[in-house]
């Protein structure tokens, strides 16, 4: 596979998603298994994500610069700081203790 | 569903809420473009595939989990990323069926509203409490977020190329944040709260283990298992819109 390959495909794939439910009736919503289940899906992908980009490594766990850092965002994200001063604060604190050598 | 309410003295008023709550979203998660574009290159990805994913796949989830994956395994974790976002994308569907009465008939308007079906212009649409209002808020947010979202993809895309090593900035810790913000607002129940948990274990465990991407894609199994039979339910809720406060995040 080539990396445009993997674009394309993944961009159909999740533009189909959006269109497809516009064909589905209002009415299917009153089913609350499935979106309970797609709700909670999102959920799990997100948090795995997290740990992905904040511990992985390749296919090793490694505690460095990152976790202080997502610390740091949680706690602004808990006293609802905007979304995007959280990201650049948590890239400063990543910065700053690799810059300081503490991480 | 949609409360529709005729043209009254208040439809101005409504309006004006719908406008402001769509700049006000939409400018601030326009701004966040910035860091995928950025990261996109730092994932090995060139401007043009930056560009092409912000302006055909349009989800900010599902195009920071696709290139995160990329980042971590590479071209051979295609197929794992493939699938990550395309799961990250299922709750698109489910907007859509949400703002199918607001968005209306005519196969046109639906083919374009369905491209700008996301977290944002899902919230900002159901939060207002007039059909005007909704169609407004809908519409505004996904127009404004679609242009601001691809300009800063871009500029982002630029200036990576020119910082190069993204680590040093910190970038890829902006990107856990990234996704940290994006879960933060879903966690106001016990049943998503614990899901979270037992998938970041799950990974976790399993990033030594299995190829890179499949660790993600093993943690969503936590969702069907809890999900299905309704496990940890304090009390029974059909679809939870995104709400308001929760644009911000995704695009």
């Amino acid at each position: 596979m080539t990396i445009w390959q993997i674009i394309l495909l993944a961009s159909i794939a999740v533009l189909a998603i959006k269109l497809l439910g516009y064909l589905v009736p209002p009415r299917a919503l009153e089913a609350p298994r499935a979106a309970r289940t797609a709700e909670l899906t999102t959920v799990a992908l997100l948090s795995a994500l997290i740990v992905v980009q904040t511990l992985g490594a390749g296919q090793a766990l490694s505690l460095d610069a990152r976790l202080p850092a997502v610390i740091v965002a949680a706690v602004l994200f808990a006293v609802k700081v905007p979304f995007i001063v959280v990201i650049i604060a948590a890239a400063v604190v990543a910065a700053v203790l690799r810059m300081s050598g503490w991480a | 569903m949609s409360s529709a309410t005729p043209v009254e003295p208040d439809d101005r008023a409504a309006r004006r809420a719908a406008w402001r709550a769509s700049l006000a979203v939409g400018l601030a998660v326009s701004a966040y473009g910035v860091s995928f574009g950025a990261l996109a290159v730092a994932s090995g990805l060139d401007v043009w595939q930056a560009c092409v994913l912000s302006l055909v796949m349009f989800s900010g989830g599902s195009q920071f989990a696709l290139i995160g994956v990329l980042a971590s395994g590479g071209v051979a974790a295609g197929p794992a990323a493939i699938a990550g976002a395309t799961l990250l994308g299922l709750r698109n569907g489910l907007y859509a069926i949400r703002v199918s009465p607001i968005v209306g008939p005519g196969w046109a308007k639906r083919l374009l509203a369905g491209h700008l079906t996301i977290d944002e212009s899902t919230a900002v649409a159901t939060a207002q409490p007039t059909l005007v209002g909704q169609k407004i808020g809908f519409w505004a947010t996904g127009a404004i977020i679609y242009v601001g979202w691809n300009l800063t993809t871009l500029l982002g895309a630029l200036v990576g190329n020119l910082i190069g090593d993204v680590s040093s900035w910190g970038l890829d810790a902006a990107a856990a944040a990234a996704f940290l913000g994006l879960v933060w607002p879903r966690l106001r129940a016990l049943q998503p709260v614990v899901v979270a948990i037992a998938a970041a274990i799950v990974c976790a465990v399993l990033i030594p283990v299995l190829p890179p991407g499949l660790p993600v894609l093993a943690a969503a199994l936590v969702a069907l298992v809890v999900g299905l039979p309704d496990l940890f339910a304090r009390r029974s809720h059909a679809l939870s819109s995104p709400r308001p406060d929760a644009a911000g995040g995704d695009a």
